[in-house]
């Protein structure tokens, strides 16, 4: 069977961290910047970095509509900033939201850099081994639509939820080397590429 | 729940890889660099042009001045303080800076200790000319390396020089026998843990970015695939005649460092970069670079 092969927007961030792991957790990888190569692609995976740049950059040589689109039938998966891109509740100018899952979101929450953390959460969906979560001048959730999943939270407010095929995390999994979250990610692609699931999980 | 750990510290740097550090000494400036996809600024009184034209000592910037930044820009603010000065540190950490560059453009408060950058809970970034001195910043504590260049000058010479020295100095750790790491270390100057570690990774611990010099996107683009996993660019964009066209080319070709198309497109129609100095023509006395070890 041929591995799922999961592209990483490639426009600015951690991405070469998050290629790394889709690797290691048993997918193929692509750093995308450009639009034609979301075509060979089974599932996105928008990484953290800065969410004003991002935005900036997109509609460059990939726009957010060619994301909306891809998103419409293949997985895509935001991590910190990533997430702020496909969530929703920002009113910001600087920043256009994707939309992909229901949820309003607060931008550097918990304060500067001085206020970034590590800490130890629980996955709903192994809940053997706590992960070890580290937080990037991260985003704050303060509420999720219905459709909406929590597979993690930290002191009360989710930080790890699914959506249809869709994924978010407000911290950065790419950071560890604990590759379950990506693993969980390529799982529901490789459902979806299949037929298994046509992303209501 | 831990702040200031080691991981925390990189995290951020890992997360300005792959965009554009811009000097920038007012509000008006900052949102311009933001506007135009900066994914950080660095706050500072006088860019290292005008700190080169205006002599004197240059020291810490403002810390109201620095706030203000901070509240009109949702990036995060980087600020300088002098090599060896902590109790400038202390301050721009108690103000929140988000990452402090313990930096050789300001006259150095200490020619033998550089800063201790363990003891902080924000990270630090240092510059380097050669593996030697990143590894002893890393050592001390440093989240994020850059090539210290010859700043204020719009030359790449130098640059390019301490890029090209840290990335063959790592390549040729990672062809050395395990035997002849110490002697290696040694001759470096670095602790002998993190040669051992490059020798087996073949990178540094901490991204690896480049500064000093670096005034259009061809210059960016050069700076990356030198290695560079991001760019700093200091006076290069507000000592231009276009600051605002030229600094978002200059995100794009860092984004496409790699597509000379893209390269090609971003720098038809800027105005003239910065007129700059020659590197070659300063006297050692009035290189930047030669201050910290």
């Amino acid at each position: 069977m041929t591995k799922p092969r999961i592209g990483v927007l490639g426009i600015q961030g951690a991405y070469a961290r998050h290629a790394e792991m889709i690797v290691l957790a048993g997918g193929e990888s692509e750093i995308v910047k450009y639009r034609e190569q979301l075509d060979g692609l089974d599932g996105l995976i928008i990484p953290g970095g800065e969410s004003t740049t991002m935005t900036k950059v997109l509609g460059f040589r990939i726009t957010h509509d060619d994301i909306l689109a891809f998103a419409q039938h293949k997985p895509v998966f935001g991590t910190c900033a990533g997430l702020i891109l496909i969530g929703g509740g920002v009113t910001d100018p600087r920043v256009r939201q994707l939309g992909l899952i229901d949820v309003n979101i607060s931008r550097n929450a918990y304060g500067s850099q001085k206020d970034s953390f590590v800490s130890d959460i629980s996955l709903e969906f192994d809940r053997g081994v706590p992960f070890h979560a580290v937080f990037i001048r991260a985003p704050l959730v303060l509420s999720v639509g219905g459709n909406v999943t929590v597979l993690s939270v930290h002191e009360n407010a989710p930080v790890l939820i699914g959506s249809g095929m869709h994924l978010g995390a407000t911290f950065h999994p790419e950071l560890t080397h604990d590759t379950r979250i990506h693993r969980y990610f390529i799982q529901t692609v490789k459902e979806v590429k299949d037929g298994k699931t046509t992303g209501s999980q | 729940m831990k702040k200031g750990t080691y991981e925390v510290k990189v995290g951020l740097a890992e997360m300005l890889k792959g965009g554009v550090i811009m000097d920038v000494t007012n509000v008006e400036q900052a949102k311009i660099a933001e506007d135009a996809g900066a994914s950080s600024v660095m706050a500072l009184e006088r860019i290292p042009a005008d700190i080169r034209a205006f002599g004197g000592i240059a020291r810490m910037s403002n810390p109201e001045m620095i706030l203000k930044i901070k509240e009109a820009v949702s990036i995060p603010v980087m600020a300088k303080c002098r090599i060896g000065h902590f109790a400038e540190a202390q301050i721009l950490q108690e103000i929140g800076v988000d990452f402090i560059d313990e930096s050789e453009v300001l006259t150095p408060a200490d020619e033998e200790n550089h800063i201790w950058k363990q003891d902080f809970h924000v990270p630090f970034v240092c510059g380097c000319r050669n593996l030697g001195e990143a590894l002893r910043r890393i050592g001390e504590g440093a989240a994020m390396i850059r090539t210290k260049g010859e700043p204020g000058t719009g030359d790449i010479v130098e640059a390019v020089r301490h890029m090209r020295k840290v990335v063959g100095e790592i390549r040729r750790l990672t062809i050395l026998d395990q035997s002849e790491l110490m002697a290696e270390a040694k001759n470096l100057g670095a602790p002998f843990a993190l040669v051992e570690w490059i020798a087996k990774n073949g990178k540094l611990p901490v991204p690896n970015f480049a500064a000093g010099g670096i005034a259009t996107p061809a210059d960016a683009s050069l700076m990356m695939q030198l290695g560079a996993e991001a760019v700093f660019v200091g006076s290069g964009i507000f000592k231009s005649d276009d600051p605002k066209q030229r600094a978002e080319a200059i995100v794009r070709a860092v984004t496409h460092y790699n597509d000379p198309s893209v390269l090609a497109e971003v720098s038809k129609g800027l105005k003239d970069a910065m007129s700059g100095i020659s590197a070659a023509g300063l006297d050692d006395s009035e290189k930047m670079a030669k201050r910290g070890w």
